[in-house]
């Protein structure tokens, strides 16, 4: 993208992707995704590694206790896997509110629905059909008839505009652990604001949205 | 529509904040004799009696709890270098450099570690100062914001903890600008006489301000 990092830095990128652990990356996954708008990518590798870690603690842990392992070490070992089972709990819970939240635009934005997990897949799928069917039960049944569809005001509306969507042009805080040199905000041709390493700034989440896919920078 | 709020516009709770911060690294002088750590968030250790270690925070709390390690304060938090942010905090516009989550790690050596950090009483009113200043000055910089239009923001020094309070605020703010000044409003703003017409154009940037 238009970020001003240039080639030279691609080396630096994939040295500091390699040495980056599963636990930062499950951090920085969960952090983006509590702060941006709308639902992200799955990051299907990273949570499935992030799941095998903790099955292989789990038995590593229940090992110590049956050989009587030192229970302070044993408890610490429990602390660390706990705390990487809130990240991961915590990361997974957070899409699906956001799923429920927006499902019918998800389910109908093939986009987002590509980025979803098959199971969530299946969730959204659900969620979707009972909360059509509720709001049919509840209100939607006893309308007259052009005033039925769960998705539209009435039959007269041109497209479905009664679909509850994330608001893209909101400011989030974020931060980029590199310098990226000048940054297009959004084509209104304004000066590009300067994005250095490690400092805070509030933009708007529309458009820093690829840098935010790309790893690039950090929503906090 | 400007009135209907994201939840996220307070992305972090606390205690969440709290639980990044204990991923910050800390020195610890153990006194016990323990095999290196493997976990999955890191390799840790080996643990040998006085010889100083560098760990997690919450991984040093957990040992301290149960008194088998001293907590080294880290440097920014003695009463020389605070005195000298608190100087630096009042004289000039910036916000000073500090970690990241000073805010939620000092309070954490507070509560668990008040014995190893020399001059407690100093270092934790130091402390509470440079927050009080730091924060008045977060509320002048909202000032600033609400005098003169502003699309992007430095937040430049401003901490974990800092940025999640004005969070809210900083941001809807922004957003209402950014949408006064969107061409759809311009547009609307046409069919409403008797209104004064607005600028075409969303004016010069702001310069980024180091807030």
């Amino acid at each position: 993208m238009d970020s001003g990092a240039g080639e030279s830095s691609a080396a630096d990128e994939y040295e500091s992707l390699m040495s980056t652990t599963d636990a930062e990356l499950l951090k920085s996954a969960w952090r983006n995704e509590k702060a941006a708008p709308e639902i992200l990518k799955f990051d299907a590798d990273l949570v499935q590694r992030s799941r095998q870690q903790i099955q292989l603690m789990e038995e590593m842990v229940d090992e110590f206790n049956k050989n009587g392992v030192d229970p302070l070490t044993v408890s610490l070992y429990q602390m660390d896997l706990d705390r990487t089972m809130f990240l991961l709990r915590s990361y997974l819970r957070t899409r699906l509110q956001k799923i429920e939240k927006y499902v019918f635009h998800v389910e109908k934005t093939v986009e987002l629905w590509n980025r979803l997990s098959k199971q969530e897949q299946k969730f959204a799928r659900r969620c979707a059909g009972d909360l059509k069917h509720h709001l049919e039960q509840s209100a939607l049944s006893k309308l007259p008839d052009q005033y039925q569809s769960h998705l539209r005001q009435s039959a007269a509306s041109e497209d479905d505009d009664m679909i509850p969507e994330p608001q893209l042009d909101i400011y989030v805080v974020c931060r980029s652990k590199r310098y990226l040199g000048a940054f297009q905000l959004d084509d209104g041709g304004e000066e590009p604001v300067n994005i250095e390493a490690d400092d805070l700034y509030a933009l708007p989440y529309k458009s820093i949205k690829p840098l935010v896919e790309s790893g690039q920078i950090d929503l906090v | 529509m400007a009135g209907a709020s994201e939840p996220q516009a307070s992305a972090f709770s606390a205690a969440e904040l709290e639980f990044l911060a204990e991923d910050e690294m800390i020195e610890i002088v153990p006194n016990l004799r323990m095999d290196p750590l493997n976990f999955i968030s890191g390799d840790f250790g080996p643990f040998r009696p006085q010889i100083a270690t560098q760990v997690p925070l919450w991984l040093a709390v957990a040992l301290k709890k149960r008194g088998k390690c001293t907590i080294r304060a880290p440097e920014w938090m003695s009463v020389d270098k605070l005195a000298q942010v608190l100087e630096a905090e009042r004289d000039s516009e910036k916000f000073q450099h500090l970690p990241f989550h000073y805010v939620e790690i000092a309070r954490l050596l507070f509560d668990y570690a008040r014995e190893d950090i020399p001059d407690i009483y100093m270092v934790r009113s130091l402390i509470e100062d440079i927050k009080d200043v730091r924060f008045h000055k977060i509320g002048t910089g909202l000032e600033i914001i609400s005098r003169e239009r502003t699309y992007a923001l430095r937040l430049k020094n401003l901490s974990a903890m800092e940025a999640n309070i004005v969070r809210p605020f900083v941001t809807r703010a922004l957003e209402t600008f950014y949408k006064l000044s969107s061409s759809e409003m311009i547009q609307e703003s046409d069919h409403i006489p008797n209104r004064q017409p607005q600028a075409t154009n969303r004016g010069p940037r702001r310069q980024l301000k180091d807030r």
